[in-house]
C-alpha cells in the first residue's frame, strides 16, 4: 500500500515538472527547431532583447497588472473589513455576490464586458482590460483580507481607542500593520492572476494593445519559434520569486499569530 | 450615526464595482442573448428566441455533452491522482510536508499558457514524447497525439491538478487520526476504515477540489484551443468564435448564458450537498 502510495508521489511530480523542465532545458538550444536538441547556446535570450514588440507588450501587462493591483487591493481591503466589521441588510448577498466572479468561467465574464463596453463610452484599450482585471482580482483580496481579519483581536483596538487614539490613528498604528500581510499575499496575488490572465484580456483589450499573455497566445498560433521557450522560463522564474515573495509574506503573518497566541 | 457614515464609506467602492462592472455585464449578455443579429456583426434591437432555440439543435448539444464529459472525467482523474497525493502528504513528516506542497504550488503560479504550451513541445509529431518513444522501439511509427481530444484531456489535467490537490490536503491534514484509532481499536480493517472514517470525513475536500476543477475546465478556451488545434469544438471555443471570427454576438451570449446556468446549477448542488454534509 505504501509503495503505490509512493510511486504515485513519484508520478504527481513526474507529470507536474517534465513539461516545465522541458520547456526550460529548450530555451537553451541552439537549433531552429522548437524541441529537437542541438546544442547550448544563450542565443534566445540575447533575441529577446532585441525583440520590440515583446518589450512593448511586457510595458502593457505591467501597466495593466501594477493598475488593477493597486486598484483592487484597495477596493478588497476596504469591503473585507466591511464585512468583517458591520452586519448590515445585505451582507450575505454581496458575500455571495463577491464569490461570483471567481466561480463563473473566464470566458463568460469576458464577453459579458465586451458586451456592455460596446455600449458604454469605455474604448477596448488598456483602460477596459484593467477594469475588467479588476473585478475578478477584488473577489480574490477580498477573500485573502478577510480571512486575515477572522483571526484578529479586537482588544487592541479597543485599547488603543479607550488609551484616547481617534479613529483614524487606531486604523493606521494598529489595524492596517495587523492585517498588512494579509493586504500584501492578497495583492500579489492580483498581480499574478493579472498577468497571467489570457481570457478576459483577449477580449476586453483593443487592437494594439496587446500584452503579454495575448502576445504569447499569437505566437503559438501563428508560428512558434525557440524565443518561445525563452520568454516562458523568464516568465517561470518570475512566478517563482513570487510565490517565494507570497510565501515569506504569509509565513510570517503566522509566526506573529503562533506568537501572539 | 458616525458608524453609518464609515459603513458607507467602506462598502462603496465594492458595491460600484460589482453593479457597474459585473452585475451590468452579466445584465447586458442576458438582452443580447434575446437579440436578432446584425448583417455586418453587431445586433439588431428585435426580441427574439431564436438563439435559444438554437442551442437544442443535435450539434451544439453533441458540444456541450462533449465539454461536459470531458470536464467530467478531467475530475475524475484529478481525484484519483490527487486523493492518494494528498493523503499521503498529509501524513509526511511536517518540516518536508511543506516543501512538497510548496511544489505543488510552483506549477499553478505559473502562467497557463505556458504550461500549455509545454504540452504542445511534448506532444508534436516531433516532440519529446516521440523522440523518447522512437529511441527506445526504433520501429514505432510516430505518434500523432496533438490537436486530439486526448491532448485536450492531458493538458485540462495538468491545468488543474493542483486545484484538486490543494483542498484535499486542507480536509485531510485536519483529520482527527484518534478517529480511525477508535475505527481499529473497534475490530474495522484498514480498508473498512479508510471507505467508512477517512473518506466521509474528507467529503468537503472532494466537492471543493471536484468544484474547482470542474467549473474551470466545463468553460475552458485555451486548452481545447491550443492543444485541440480548433478541430474537435468546445462550448468554449464554440463561443470565442461566435464572437471573434462568426460574429453571432447574439447566439454567444445564449451560449454564455447556458454555461453559466451549468455552473451556477453546480455550485448550488455543492453547497446543498455541504449543508447536508454539516447537518
Amino acid at each position: 500500500m505504501k509503495r503505490i502510495l509512493e510511486a504515485n508521489i513519484g508520478l504527481v511530480f513526474f507529470f507536474l515538472y517534465v513539461p516545465i523542465l522541458a520547456v526550460v532545458v529548450f530555451s537553451f538550444n541552439s537549433g531552429e527547431q522548437i524541441s529537437v536538441w542541438e546544442g547550448f547556446t544563450f542565443s534566445w535570450y540575447a533575441k529577446l532583447f532585441e525583440d520590440a514588440a515583446l518589450w512593448r507588450a511586457c510595458r502593457n501587462s505591467l501597466i495593466v497588472a501594477g493598475v488593477a493591483t493597486a486598484v483592487s487591493t484597495f477596493i478588497g481591503t476596504t469591503a473585507a473589513l466591511a464585512i468583517e466589521r458591520y452586519r448590515f441588510r445585505f451582507r450575505t448577498a454581496l458575500t455571495r455576490c463577491l464569490y461570483l466572479p471567481v466561480i463563473i468561467p473566464d470566458i463568460v465574464l469576458a464577453i459579458a464586458l465586451l458586451t456592455f463596453y460596446v455600449q458604454t463610452p469605455i474604448p477596448l484599450g488598456l483602460a477596459s482590460v484593467i477594469i475588467a482585471h479588476c473585478v475578478f482580482n477584488v473577489a480574490y483580496v477580498t477573500i485573502v483580507v478577510r480571512a486575515r481579519l477572522q483571526g484578529y483581536d479586537n482588544t487592541l483596538e479597543e485599547a488603543a481607542r479607550d488609551l484616547g487614539a481617534n479613529e483614524w490613528q487606531t486604523f493606521w498604528r494598529i489595524t492596517f500593520p495587523l492585517i498588512a500581510p494579509g493586504i500584501i499575499g492578497g495583492a500579489l496575488l492580483a498581480f499574478t492572476l493579472s498577468i497571467d490572465d489570457f481570457v478576459v484580456t483577449f477580449f476586453t483589450a483593443g487592437v494594439g494593445y496587446t500584452t503579454l499573455s495575448v502576445h504569447i497566445y499569437s505566437q503559438l498560433k501563428f508560428g512558434i519559434t525557440p524565443k518561445l521557450n525563452a520568454i516562458s522560463t523568464m516568465l517561470l522564474a518570475n512566478s517563482i520569486v513570487f510565490i517565494l515573495l507570497f510565501l515569506w509574506f504569509q509565513g510570517g503573518a503566522t509566526n506573529s499569530q503562533s506568537r501572539d497566541a | 450615526m458616525r458608524h453609518n457614515y464609515q459603513r458607507l464609506v467602506l462598502l462603496f467602492p465594492i458595491v460600484f464595482w460589482l453593479v457597474c462592472f459585473f452585475l451590468l455585464p452579466l445584465v447586458s449578455v442576458f438582452i443580447y442573448s434575446f437579440l436578432e443579429r446584425g448583417t455586418y456583426g453587431g445586433v439588431r434591437w428585435i426580441f427574439t428566441l431564436e438563439n435559444y432555440a438554437r442551442l437544442f439543435d443535435g450539434l451544439y448539444l453533441g458540444i456541450l455533452w462533449r465539454s461536459v464529459s470531458t470536464a467530467l472525467i478531467c475530475t475524475a482523474v484529478c481525484l484519483l491522482l490527487g486523493y492518494p497525493f494528498a493523503y499521503y502528504l498529509a501524513r509526511y513528516r511536517p518540516k518536508h510536508r511543506n516543501i512538497l506542497l510548496l511544489l505543488v504550488v510552483v506549477p499553478f503560479w505559473t502562467n497557463f499558457l505556458i504550461r500549455t504550451y509545454a504540452w504542445i513541445l511534448i506532444l508534436r509529431t516531433e516532440g519529446l514524447l516521440n523522440s523518447f518513444l522512437s529511441a527506445l522501439f526504433p520501429n514505432w511509427g510516430p505518434l500523432e497525439l496533438l490537436n486530439t481530444p486526448l491532448a485536450v484531456q492531458i493538458g485540462l489535467v495538468y491545468g488543474y491538478l493542483p486545484f484538486m490537490i490543494l483542498p484535499l490536503y486542507a480536509a485531510l491534514e485536519q483529520l482527527d487520526m484518534s478517529l480511525l484509532e477508535a475505527a481499529q481499536d473497534l475490530g474495522a480493517s484498514p480498508r473498512r476504515a479508510f471507505w467508512h472514517v477517512t473518506v466521509p470525513l474528507s467529503l468537503p475536500g472532494i466537492l471543493a477540489g471536484s468544484m474547482l476543477v470542474f467549473i474551470p475546465t466545463v468553460g475552458a478556451f485555451l486548452t481545447p484551443d491550443l492543444l485541440g488545434g480548433g478541430k474537435v469544438s468546445y462550448i468554449g471555443n464554440v463561443i470565442e468564435r461566435q464572437f471573434k471570427t462568426a460574429r453571432d454576438w447574439p447566439f454567444g451570449s445564449a451560449l454564455s448564458f447556458m454555461l453559466m446556468g451549468i455552473v451556477l446549477v453546480g455550485t448550488v448542488l455543492y453547497f446543498r450537498t455541504l449543508q447536508q454534509d454539516e447537518t
